[in-house]
């Protein structure tokens, strides 16, 4: 996947991984080990286990302040860890800056030099890799073409929309075929629409480029639509990585539950086991049951995450067996045109919430707030998390 | 109409804000520079001042006397261009000694920010010629600093040298008096800079001298441009600090100036002075600027 030629002029490191070239497949491209870094009190990044493979398309996700950024930082040199290593392809990047780093980060706000156009801000990293004279047009005309800005060359970057300004970052940063991309919230200032164009043009500039991809975001849609894995990243720790879809449906934590997606979530104690179902007894709902591998003990607090779209809401379903069957009225409805999302407070007095298709023709939503509704789903629909 | 009313009492309003500063220019800028051009033509009256404007045979006398003195007579023009190497090199020392200035307190701490800028202006505080007379007391014979170099220069067998009342003098306090007005422009554009573009640069390749010759330096050129013409407009027509502190070779045009008014009391030819003066840092500063934006244009052609 990688383009051979231009890459040897990258020096040292380069030499060392050709050195050893045998193991490199066997691991992976960056490591992070035990990588902490503190800002007064405050730990920004702690203890952070990371490997991430040559090719991946690799998101850290997380609220601001979880320090996903400053552990993009760290990657590219701009932070020094106080603790831990960072290893590109086994070499420890602890004495080489940013500048010798074959890495390139894409920055939130593009950061495109504004005395120079559009050619020269792409020249420039091949004028710093002292690339000869004659070869650097015809590099940046290449660089412009993959992210459609050929013919933009001449302009300067007050001259371009946001979404241009964009691709000549990413063009600027490709230019080089660096090991490894950092995007650091890079589609964050762009309206919604762009956005939707841009993700989709990301997926084929990397798949393009077969270059890895570390991507922070505070957007879990973009996470879950751009990844082929996911860090989810809270307060300075990596609570779970994982494929989008594990992610999703299977968190580890309260936190990856709440924070991707919306979520239901049941806590209660821990009232029986039975081959392979625990039922727990939830406050103001009652007994739910999930399937889980667990051998937890009764008596121990534990969660229950559950989708709404894994909900079947019904006016009434009648007496068919099901393992999670509960009654009550919706409170609140949010209509979202595709889908309406039901807010149903149970008999008990607790809050679910239920995602309905607005699927079925001639009818645009199916309750009114005020209806009585049952809700049921089957144990294996929930996704059961140890406290 | 009511919106031809309120606009007619707009443009009142408009001349009530803009009109005062307009008349003052009229009266104390355009009106005096007026005279003075019309003095240059006129014949120096015979003891002093001007001679009447129409002779006793009844003629009008206006004549480029003074001008042709000007470009015939060798002195003046060395005086001219000795002014502007004077001003030149006072322009380049005070950029060289003002930009890592500027830089570091435009990268310093907010806090500590404000008061390395007061330090700056601190000197403005105290009188012009004061602080003139001040240099004239560390520079002067039996001061330390002379003594010091005096005896070092003694200690390699050169024989002792006058600081006070030189070319040198002159110019280090040429470049003392004027530093402030090359800081603070610079501060101003230098305060501005986007870090992150720094940070972009480095992660491109780019090395701290890099970082610096292809980013900093030229966003920071309208900062430059605009400290140079701030030292060397005033710089090429000061008159009191080669008065003071220089020696008698060190006449500059404002001198010059100042000797035709006070005591040749040769008007029109001191008028004659003064417009060259202003003429010259007029196309100088317009020179500048030219190149300026020739250079950036240059540069963006280069990077393409």
């Amino acid at each position: 996947m990688q383009k051979p030629g231009p890459r040897s002029r990258q020096g040292f490191l380069i030499q060392l991984r050709v050195a050893n070239e045998g193991l490199r497949r066997a691991m992976p491209l960056l490591e992070l080990r035990q990588v902490t870094r503190r800002f007064g009190d405050f730990t920004a990044v702690d203890h952070v286990d990371l490997a991430i493979d040559a090719g991946e398309f690799f998101t850290l996700l997380g609220p601001s302040g979880c320090g996903k950024t400053t552990l993009l930082r760290m990657i590219a040199g701009f932070e020094q860890p106080d603790e831990g290593q960072v290893l590109l392809d086994g070499v420890d990047l602890a004495d080489s800056p940013p500048e010798a780093r074959p890495v390139r980060t894409v920055f939130q706000s593009y950061a495109l030099f504004p005395h120079m156009s559009v050619e020269g801000n792409v020249a420039f990293p091949l004028q710093m890799a002292k690339t000869p004279a004659r070869e650097i047009p015809k590099r940046v005309a290449e660089a412009l073409e993959d992210v459609r800005l050929t013919g933009f060359g001449r302009r300067y970057p007050h001259e371009l929309s946001g979404g241009q300004r964009q691709r000549v970052a990413i063009a600027r940063a490709l230019v080089t075929h660096p090991t490894m991309l950092l995007l650091d919230e890079p589609l964050a200032a762009l309206d919604a629409k762009l956005r939707e164009e841009m993700q989709i043009e990301l997926i084929n500039l990397q798949k393009q480029a077969g270059i890895t991809f570390v991507y922070v975001t505070h957007d879990q849609t973009e996470a879950l639509a751009l990844s082929h894995r996911i860090a989810v990243m809270n307060r300075g720790n990596v609570e779970q990585v994982d494929e989008p879809s594990k992610v999703y449906r299977f968190p580890k934590s309260r936190f990856v539950a709440d924070f991707i997606g919306q979520c239901n979530l049941f806590s209660g104690t821990v009232a029986a086991r039975d081959g392979g179902i625990v039922s727990i007894a939830v406050d103001a709902l009652g007994t739910v049951r999930v399937a889980t591998p667990s051998t937890i003990a009764p008596g121990t607090r534990a969660s229950i995450a559950l989708r709404p779209e894994q909900i079947r809401i019904g006016a009434s379903q009648g007496d068919t067996a099901s393992d999670n069957r509960f009654r009550g009225t919706v409170s609140d409805l949010l209509y979202m045109g595709d889908v309406t999302v039901y807010r149903v407070r149970t008999d008990g007095g607790a809050e679910v919430e239920a995602l309905l298709a607005n699927s079925q023709t001639g009818r645009a939503k199916f309750f009114e707030p005020g209806d009585a509704v049952e809700m049921d789903w089957p144990a294996a629909a929930g996704h059961f998390i140890e406290d | 109409m009511a919106t031809g009313a309120r606009e007619a009492a707009q443009v009142r309003g408009k001349w009530l804000v803009s009109g005062p500063p307009i008349l003052y220019l009229l009266v104390f800028f355009a009106a005096p520079t007026l005279i003075m051009a019309a003095a240059s033509l006129r014949t120096p009256g015979e003891f002093g001042g001007l001679a009447p404007l129409v002779d006793e045979a009844g003629k009008l006398d206006l004549n480029f006397d003074s001008f042709a003195r000007f470009f015939t007579e060798p002195v003046y023009l060395e005086v001219f261009v000795k002014s502007v190497i004077f001003a030149t090199a006072t322009t380049v020392l005070c950029l060289l000694i003002a930009y890592p200035l500027a830089s570091v307190i435009a990268t310093s701490p907010k806090r500590v920010r404000s008061l390395l800028l007061l330090l700056v202006i601190l000197p403005f505080w105290s009188n012009f010629l004061i602080r003139i007379y001040a240099w004239m007391i560390i520079l002067g014979p039996n001061a330390a600093l002379a003594r010091g170099v005096n005896g070092m220069l003694a200690w390699f067998g050169a024989g002792p040298v006058p600081l006070l009342f030189s070319s040198f003098a002159v110019l280090v306090c040429l470049v003392y008096v004027h530093l402030p007005f090359m800081v603070l422009p610079l501060y101003a554009n230098l305060e501005k800079h986007d870090p992150a573009l720094l940070d972009a640069a480095q992660d491109l390749g780019a090395h701290a001298w890099q970082r610096f010759w292809r980013i900093t330096f030229p966003l920071s050129l309208p900062g430059v441009y605009a400290g140079a013409a701030l030292v060397f407009i005033p710089a090429l027509g000061i008159f009191a600090i080669p008065d003071l502190l220089g020696g008698p070779n060190d006449t500059l045009i404002g001198n010059l100036i100042k000797q035709q008014f006070l005591e040749t009391r040769d008007w029109p030819f001191g008028s004659v002075l003064s417009i060259v003066l202003t003429v010259a840092a007029l196309a100088l500063a317009g020179l500048a600027a030219w190149f300026g934006q020739r250079a950036t244009r240059a540069r963006a052609l280069v990077d393409a």
